[in-house]
């Protein structure tokens, strides 16, 4: 499958990542390789065979509904680039 | 809108209901997911979505889940996975929801209603599972969004309706419906002005004889039952005039708004919905044995339609009477076992309705609360139809005497009252006398044929008595009386 420049924008924007247009063309190449090394897969006969969801053996890994110690609020937004003493602040996404 | 255009269309109509599970803590981590908290307090790391964290599932929202199954008679997936539902925005600090796609808990089973247009089934298509986002908060005076993480990480489940509702009506007997089940299952609280039950509709109108649905738009943001049925009487007038004009109708998302009554498009930044969901490959799949699954059905209560039917045949109350007592779980049950005292059931039910209920929502308790156990209730009731004390001194006095008395019986707290009712012939008799000696005029009258003077002689031996008189006694007695002189 070939990777145009429609899907370059597409995945682009869904991953909300800029890129410098001199690459453009490099990409979709690279990534025109990458699905068809992954297409190869499709000539194994899966008839029959159920959708491998996970590569390990465990079931019901749970736990009890309990309220446990936690991060103080303090060192929740430590980290967060911009923010005051309630809130995380971004840049705002409604008009 | 004239009848006549509005007739031309059929309109179709799905919900998308989330509740809110009732569980102490998050659906993958052990915060608390208490409603109410000061802003980002109940956030750890795997709210926060810090990398190399990992998600644990939380027990009891299988539970939950499988009970709402269970209520409406869906089929429970046994094997069933999250899924990760990819986007971003800034409440959503994983860039992903996880949810359930592939492989929902419940599919198929169906909610059924009552309208004016009689009973039906409305399938559902699935229940899932999912977590909550955090809130975002957009005020006018900030230039920033606040992000608030606490509900991050909340456990959900989703019920999905087929695109199988006809109109407004069946919108909002479908949602009190779910709601009345998810509080008698006690897995959500049903409080839709706090957020933890939450409607979308998809709204499209298509013409009579089509059978081809017409594109279909979402509506978000109603908090009461009432405005999702304004929404959707609203969305559909709008379709219809689009339409008429020659436009077509754009698939898109569309607020309410409760001030105007109108919906209107909503300008997100988000404008290209790809999801790409995928099976999450932090959390392991779960498997419902049998066994599992047999011992959550060994602890489902009793549900609204089952006691609704039970207390119409096995009481013979009306199903008006039916209907009110199994509005809330806590007044069926109270209802349920005053029956369980008395045969008088019908009184059960009035007494219920009336002086009970008014007395919670007075004092905002539930039945579980109420002072007066089932069987101190079905003993006043049984005084009262014994005729040995009058429904007027039962509800006034006796009643709310009780209360001040849990230990003793009606019986001896209306004997200790002097309310008990005079029944007895020696007493009234003299009383009766004493009336019609007094009253030489009036009994006069009565032998001219003006019967009706009769309620005055009631009235005074009834006074005279302090109202212990049995009325009917009394007036078998006053009648014979008048009739010999």
């Amino acid at each position: 499958m070939k990777i145009d420049r429609a899907h370059l924008d597409k995945i682009a924007h869904l991953a909300r990542l800029e890129f410098d247009e001199k690459d453009a063309e490099k990409m979709m190449q690279d990534m025109t390789a990458i699905v068809d090394w992954v297409e190869k897969l499709k000539e194994v006969n899966t008839d029959g065979v159920e959708p491998l969801t996970t590569m390990s053996y465990e079931t019901n890994m749970f736990r009890e509904d309990e309220v446990k110690d936690h991060l103080s609020h303090e060192r929740a937004l430590l980290n967060a680039p911009k923010k005051d003493n309630d809130y995380f602040r971004v840049p705002k996404v409604i008009e | 809108m004239n009848p006549a255009i509005r007739d031309k269309y059929t309109v179709v109509i799905g919900l998308e209901v989330h509740a809110q599970l009732s569980t102490r803590s998050k659906i993958f981590n052990s915060d608390s997911s208490l409603f109410g908290s000061a802003p980002n307090h109940n956030v750890d790391v795997i709210s926060l979505g810090h990398p190399g964290t990992l998600p644990k599932l939380n027990k009891r929202v299988v539970e939950f889940a499988i009970r709402m199954g269970l209520a409406c008679k869906c089929d429970i997936t046994r094997l069933t996975i999250f899924d990760r539902k990819n986007y971003f925005y800034p409440d959503l600090p994983k860039g992903y929801q996880l949810t359930q796609d592939r492989a929902p808990i419940c599919k198929g089973g169906f909610i059924a209603i009552k309208t004016k247009d009689g009973e039906r089934n409305i399938p559902l298509n699935r229940i899932h599972m999912e977590e909550d986002a955090g809130k975002s908060i957009h005020d006018d005076h900030e230039s920033d969004s606040l992000i608030d993480l606490n509900r991050a990480g909340t456990p959900l489940i989703e019920i999905v309706t087929e695109p199988a509702l006809r109109s407004s009506e069946e919108a909002g007997a479908v949602l009190s419906e779910i709601r009345k089940i998810v509080r008698y299952l006690e897995i959500c609280d049903g409080n839709m002005e706090e957020g933890s039950l939450r409607c979308d509709a998809n709204v499209s109108i298509m013409p009579k004889d089509s059978t081809l649905f017409g594109k279909k738009v979402e509506i978000k943001n109603m908090n009461s039952i009432k405005n999702v049925q304004r929404a959707i009487d609203s969305e559909v007038e709008r379709q219809i005039r689009e339409v008429e004009k020659g436009n077509a109708i754009i698939s898109e998302t569309r607020t309410f708004d409760a001030v105007t009554g109108k919906t209107a498009g909503m300008r997100t930044k988000e404008e290209l919905n790809d999801y790409r969901y995928f099976p999450d490959p932090d959390l392991s799949p779960v498997r419902i044995s049998d066994e599992w699954l047999a011992a959550i059905t060994a602890q489902m209560p009793p549900l609204p339609n089952e006691l609704f039917e039970k207390f119409i045949s096995q009481y013979h109350i009306p199903d008006y009477d039916a209907g009110v007592l199994t509005e809330a779980k806590d007044v069926a049950m109270y209802f349920r076992s005053t029956c369980e005292h008395t045969k008088h059931f019908k009184a059960v039910s009035n007494w219920v309705m009336g002086p009970v209920k008014s007395y919670l929502n007075e004092f905002g308790v539930t039945a579980d609360e109420f002072p007066v156990p089932p069987a101190k209730l079905a003993e006043l009731i049984e005084l009262v139809e014994a005729g040995q004390v009058s429904y007027t001194i039962a509800a006034q006095r006796l009643f709310p005497e009780l209360f001040k008395n849990p230990n003793k019986s009606a019986l001896e707290v209306a004997r200790q009252l002097n309310l008990l009712q005079d029944s007895n012939q020696e007493s009234l008799q003299p009383i009766i006398d004493e009336v019609i000696k007094e009253f030489p005029l009036k009994v006069e009258e009565f032998k001219k044929g003006k019967k009706g003077i009769i309620a005055m002689f009631m009235g005074e031996v009834m006074k005279r008595s302090k109202g212990k008189a049995d009325p009917k006694i009394a007036n078998e007695l006053l009648t014979k009386k008048l009739k010999s002189l």
